[in-house]
């Protein structure tokens, strides 16, 4: 009964609040860090150095109006934030954030499940979390929207190609598709000292699937009055935005899983080893995001294409030989 | 046209992957901007420098007795591109003349110093006071009373 029922309910509101506190945190982060970036401070009036700032942002969103328009599908229009940050918020279900503790004499597992099929889980979730933002763009009712609705999906489920390969590759190395498996499979060396072609097709691939700067052309164009979330306003936009950075959170996660070595490190907890790494991941997509100037539409398909998909299939091929030949 | 005559202009210019290396020196360039001091000043807790020249609000100075220095004489009046000074002058025989009324519609003036320079008494003087902020329009034009304290609270 114990085993059964309270230790995982008690680890689901762990794991929930503690990730939903970072990803909200990860909103402030990324103000800071961009304005440092571009010589200028980001929130500094919301509570010391803007600290307060993502609960201001909350109880704003509360408190805003809620605006349907009259052209738009209703229920789909409700539905999809819903869908987006409900399969962003179950990938957090997979990730082991650390070793297992001993507690009251009682071996825990530092995560919610481990099915065999670990990874495919990852990315099915995350495929179905991309329905939200097609569904969003559509049942707006507004031509722009839908277009960059569009444009979205197209370039999600072409990154998802390249993704899956590389991920591939980390498949054979480890030997199994769970995501404890593969991070014990790493305790002698990182993933990334092996795959190295693997983590850079994996980097850009996943930026890409965050619809994240160079590659947020179905979000650049709100600004040009274009973009799936256009019509959405206060607690809906607040899923979108919120589903976005949980989605980082996730990516990055995984990064520091496949490529990174996981919770391994001296010293620490594994659990400091985790956060540490996954927010040095998401410090790169920040810094990334404050260099790069936006891909055009056309260019961030021919990237895809005639690039990463091909070098990930080389690097899936390689990884065969070479295992094939020398074990 | 020969072949020799052709001018290849982009013959340099390598076709496959020349963005690689000026996207490594831009990261290089922000971190580099991560670790600087930023250059935002923190108003109103910082403030900019500003000259001893700087022309802000206007002030009525005062000699040695308390009163005015300001004869009445209407030529900073008479000088201003904006028409925002209006003065009356009050004139007895015998006795010096001093100003009335006096009143600077600050929300005219334009702060060019016209004034500051043509005053024979050096009477009007631009002190360097710019946040200057009310509700109403009627309490931008400035009279005496707010004139000689301007710059002192």
């Amino acid at each position: 009964m114990n085993d059964l029922f309270i230790i995982p309910v008690i680890k689901l509101l762990v794991i929930f609040g503690v990730c939903l506190f970072f990803i909200a945190y990860t909103t402030w982060l990324e103000r800071k860090a961009l304005g440092h970036f571009q010589l200028r401070y980001g929130p500094m009036r919301v509570g010391y150095h803007g600290l307060l700032q993502p609960i201001a942002d909350g109880i704003k969103n509360i408190f805003k109006e809620e605006v349907i328009p009259e052209n738009a599908d209703k229920a789909v229009f409700v539905l999809a934030p819903i869908i987006s940050i409900s399969m962003a918020v179950i990938l957090l279900a997979v990730i082991p954030f650390g070793d297992s503790i001993t507690i009251f004499g009682k071996k825990i597992n530092l995560y919610l499940a481990d099915p065999s099929i670990g990874i495919l889980f990852i990315l099915g979730f995350a495929t179905i979390g991309s329905y939200g933002t097609i569904l969003g763009g559509w049942s707006s009712g507004n031509k722009y929207g839908y277009m960059g609705g569009l444009r979205a999906s197209a370039m999600i489920i072409s990154y998802e190609l390249s993704m899956a390969f590389a991920v591939i590759s980390i498949i054979m190395v480890s030997g199994s598709f769970s995501l404890v498996d593969m991070v014990a499979a790493q305790h002698n060396v990182w993933n990334i000292v092996r795959e190295p072609v693997a983590f850079l097709v994996f980097f850009i691939s996943g930026v890409a699937e965050l619809n994240r700067i160079p590659f947020d052309m179905p979000e650049a164009e709100s600004e040009l009055c274009c973009g799936y979330n256009i019509e959405y306003s206060s607690m809906k936009f607040a899923l979108f935005f919120l589903a976005e950075y949980t989605h980082l959170f996730v990516f990055a996660s995984l990064v520091t899983t496949l490529f990174l070595g996981g919770w391994h490190g001296p010293f620490l907890p594994g659990v400091v080893w985790f956060f540490l790494k996954t927010f040095t991941i998401i410090f790169v997509c920040i810094w990334i995001r404050a260099t790069i100037p936006r891909l055009r539409y056309d260019k961030v398909m021919k990237l895809e294409w005639k690039f990463l998909l091909p070098v990930a299939i080389a690097n899936v091929i390689a990884t065969g030989a070479v295992m094939a030949l020398w074990g | 046209m020969e072949k020799s005559e052709i001018i290849y202009v982009s013959r340099d210019r390598s076709e496959k992957g020349h963005y690689v290396a000026p996207i490594l020196k831009g990261l290089r360039y922000t971190l580099g901007n991560f670790f600087r001091k930023p250059i935002t000043l923190q108003y109103p807790d910082e403030k900019t420098q500003r000259s001893a020249r700087w022309r802000g609000l206007h002030r009525l100075n005062v000699d040695e007795k308390g009163d005015l220095k300001c004869v009445a004489c209407g030529l900073c009046a008479a000088i201003c591109p904006s028409q925002a000074i209006a003065l009356v002058p009050y004139e007895e025989e015998g006795k010096t003349r001093y100003p009335e009324e006096f009143i600077v519609d600050e929300l005219r003036c334009v702060f060019c110093g016209f004034c500051q320079e043509a005053c024979p008494k050096g009477a009007i003087s631009l002190t360097q006071v710019y946040d200057y902020v009310d509700y109403c329009r009627k309490d931008f034009l400035f009279d005496i009373a707010k004139l000689k304290t301007t710059g002192c609270s």
